[in-house]
């Protein structure tokens, strides 16, 4: 099955990698590069005055407490809408990949929301769930709870977790249902005649064999919850209340577009990125041993 | 490619279409942050100058909410393309104000461009908030409001409440009767939490926010705002929030919709809510001045404005400046002036046009639209009352409204929370005194 191809002109193999590596260069290493600069600096909004400070934006950082607590909200939120939009999207998945009257109308529903702006998707989990004029919060205000994600910080996470696993499920769904259908019947059924029962099945066939999309997902999820969820969080709850759904992303954007306080805001993104590389790594190096190709 | 090669034919099209009828006028940008009835105000405007006359062509666009504009007009400088003429809301002015050479101060536009120009023709309270310490005027008011007190009227009556209340005891006594006639999840509340409760309230008071008369007279200023005074408010908040007699209304306006609901009678917000007040409320409705404490000597003070105005940016040519200085001149006119703020409930900025409004007998038909501008004239106004300039605040509220948010939710005491508010807010103060040199 192995293809191999081999190149007689010598430049054509650089040629075809050109382009990818082109955007690779403009859009992550350049302004990358540009990030680790301005973290060195001291700038006015404007750009007008900017000076060298060494590593003092950095210092700054590690004397707010309030940036610890942002990892801290970073590791919770992050963990709680990996967790729950895989394994809400693999239940849809392995739902949707068993013979349906309306698969295609129920997959494309599915798949929908991944086509909404995150921000979007955030205006919309605010009014569904707005203290005291929401769809949704009115029947809980009926039912006695006191809900308030303009106070309470637990109400407030849940309604960002919602929002953005809300979000990612399709995407997971989108992937979890190829690799389903590409696990050949003959194993299953295999498994079957041995006895197997659904349950058993699923767990001793179907998820092994799914192991490479739920590890490439695992890997997007982490990298989405990181860096793609600012835009939700600033519709919904605006870092608030108090600082509790402030994750390290929206600290950047809050102290970068805000503040205007670009030279801690590039060091942010900064600690951020190397974070991201070494969990990936991580991932890389411990997680994919247990993936089965 | 074939994107960005549509993107240019579409921005050439663009271009003509916008350049021909305009017999080579030259073109003012103008990004503002106006939404609704508020927008179609700024599009009247830029019409009836551009049929005025035809040798400028102003161009509003809407760039998002007040920040969103700031930010996106500090982008566009950046990138060498600013807009003539941007709407900053007020808590930006100490950075705009800090980024000399990237605007254009308006008492020397109107100057270089010859334009009649009588900086005492204009509201003190209004341009004191924009203006240096000298009285020379920075960036031009547009939209000016200021914090009042909304009651539904009907509601209070409801309530056995024949008294719109003053003081803030009144107030919270109104808010247990309202509570008990019904409104179980909102006795009062407010938008704008630190606007309220800190940076009016201080005024109000006429206590200070922060040293260097809240700022106007220096960058080196430091907050004071976790003064007694300050402490026992936010504990009487964070008392009253605990059976909802006041619930905590949000950072911003989002939450206006729950007093033209019914929901909350006595809401404290900006009076340029009255057009959607108006709009969408079906009671009878009417604002009063703030509460205060009868035991604060002096108090009530004046209150401060907030809404935005207009900077012109720098590294423009003359004849676009000339524009610039005219656009300034017809908006000053004291017959628009006058129809502007009985139209949309801002405030009037030249006091020909206040007098004129006074004359017509307006504020008989309207004392709604006279209470903001009795808070603002209430006094002389002293250090304490005349206007804040902090940099950073953009960012800043976010955290003094954090702490707000912490002390109403039992996180921490009223006082750790203030006390809180003011290191963090001064060590933004001290980050942003480093960049504005």
């Amino acid at each position: 099955m192995e293809k191999s191809t081999v190149f007689n002109n010598r430049l054509l193999p650089y040629l075809l990698l050109l382009p990818q590596l082109v955007i690779t260069v403009v859009f992550f290493y350049w302004p990358a590069s540009q990030a680790i600069w301005q973290s060195f600096l001291r700038e006015d909004a404007f750009g007008l005055v900017s000076e060298f400070v060494g590593l003092e934006n950095y210092q700054a950082l590690f004397a707010q407490p309030e940036y610890y607590r942002s990892m801290l909200t970073t590791v919770i939120f992050s963990t709680l809408v990996a967790a729950l939009s895989l394994s809400i999207a693999l239940l849809f998945a392995t739902q949707a990949d068993k013979n349906l009257k309306a698969a295609p109308a129920y997959k494309t529903l599915m798949i929908w929301p991944y086509a909404v702006a995150p921000a979007v998707a955030g205006v919309l989990w605010f009014f569904m769930f707005q203290p005291s004029l929401g769809m949704l919060s009115r029947p809980l205000r009926g039912m006695g709870l006191d809900w308030n994600p303009l106070l309470n910080e637990n109400h407030a996470m849940i309604l960002v977790v919602m929002a953005a696993v809300w979000k990612q499920i399709s995407y997971n769904f989108l992937f979890f249902l190829a690799g389903l259908q590409a696990i050949p019947r003959s194993v299953l059924e295999a498994g079957a005649i041995d006895g197997a029962r659904p349950l058993r099945r699923f767990w001793t066939i179907t998820f092994p064999l799914l192991s490479p999309t739920t590890f490439f997902l695992l890997v997007v999820n982490i990298v989405y919850v990181f860096f793609d969820t600012f835009g939700i969080i600033d519709a919904v709850t605006g870092g608030g209340p108090a600082g509790a759904t402030t994750t390290m992303v929206y600290k950047v954007y809050a102290d970068g577009r805000l503040g205007g306080d670009l030279g801690g805001s590039a060091a942010q993104s900064v600690i951020l990125m190397i974070i991201v590389i070494a969990l990936t790594a991580i991932q890389f190096r411990y997680v994919e041993r247990k993936v089965q190709y | 490619m074939a994107l960005r090669q549509f993107g240019a034919a579409a921005a050439v099209s663009a271009a003509l279409a916008l350049a021909t009828p305009a017999h080579a006028a030259i073109e003012i940008q103008w990004w503002h942050a106006m939404t609704g009835a508020n927008n179609d105000v700024v599009n009247k405007l830029a019409e009836e100058f551009n049929a005025s006359q035809s040798d400028y062509k102003v161009i509003p666009s809407y760039k998002g909410g007040y920040p969103d504009t700031m930010n996106a007009g500090i982008a566009a400088f950046r990138a060498g393309n600013a807009p003539h003429i941007i709407q900053v809301f007020e808590v930006g002015t100490a950075t705009m104000m800090g980024a000399t050479g990237a605007i254009k101060p308006v008492h020397q536009l109107m100057k270089e461009a010859g334009e009649p120009f009588d900086p005492k023709a204009y509201l003190p309270t209004i341009t004191g908030y924009y203006s240096t310490s000298k009285g020379e005027m920075l960036s031009f008011p547009f939209n000016s409001s200021s914090m009042v007190m909304w009651i539904n009227k009907d509601e209070l009556k409801k309530a056995g409440i024949n008294e719109i209340p003053k003081t803030w005891p009144e107030v919270f006594a109104a808010a247990k009767k309202l509570k008990a006639a019904g409104h179980d999840s909102c006795g009062f509340s407010n938008a704008w939490a630190s606007w309220a409760h800190i940076e009016q309230f201080s005024a109000w008071h006429n206590v200070p926010i922060g040293t260097k008369a809240n700022g106007l007279d220096g960058f080196d200023t430091e907050l004071k705002f976790n003064s007694p005074l300050h402490v026992k408010h936010l504990q009487n908040l964070v008392d009253l929030q605990k059976d909802k007699t006041y619930d905590y209304g949000g950072r911003t306006n989002t939450n206006e919709a729950r007093f033209s609901s019914g929901e909350c009678a006595i809401f404290l917000t900006s009076s340029g809510y009255y057009g959607t007040a108006k709009a969408t409320s079906k009671f009878d409705f009417t604002s009063a001045p703030m509460p205060y404490y009868p035991d604060v000597q002096g108090a009530p003070q004046n209150s401060i404005i907030g809404g935005a105005s207009l900077w012109v940016m720098g590294g423009k040519k003359p004849e676009e400046y000339k524009g610039v200085a005219k656009f300034f001149t017809f908006l000053s006119d004291t017959n628009r002036q006058a129809k502007l703020h009985q139209e949309s409930g801002y405030l009037p900025i030249t006091k020909a046009a206040y007098e004129k409004s006074i004359k017509d007998g307006f504020y008989e038909k309207n004392p709604t639209l006279q209470t903001p501008l009795k808070e603002l004239t209430n006094k002389e106004p002293t250090e304490n009352s005349r206007g804040l300039r902090f940099g950073n605040m953009v960012q800043m509220r976010d955290v003094w409204s954090e702490e707000i948010e912490a002390a109403l939710a039992g996180k921490k005491g009223a006082k750790e929370a203030l006390d809180s508010a003011v290191q963090r807010g001064n060590a933004m103060l001290r980050a942003f005194e480093k960049t504005a040199k």
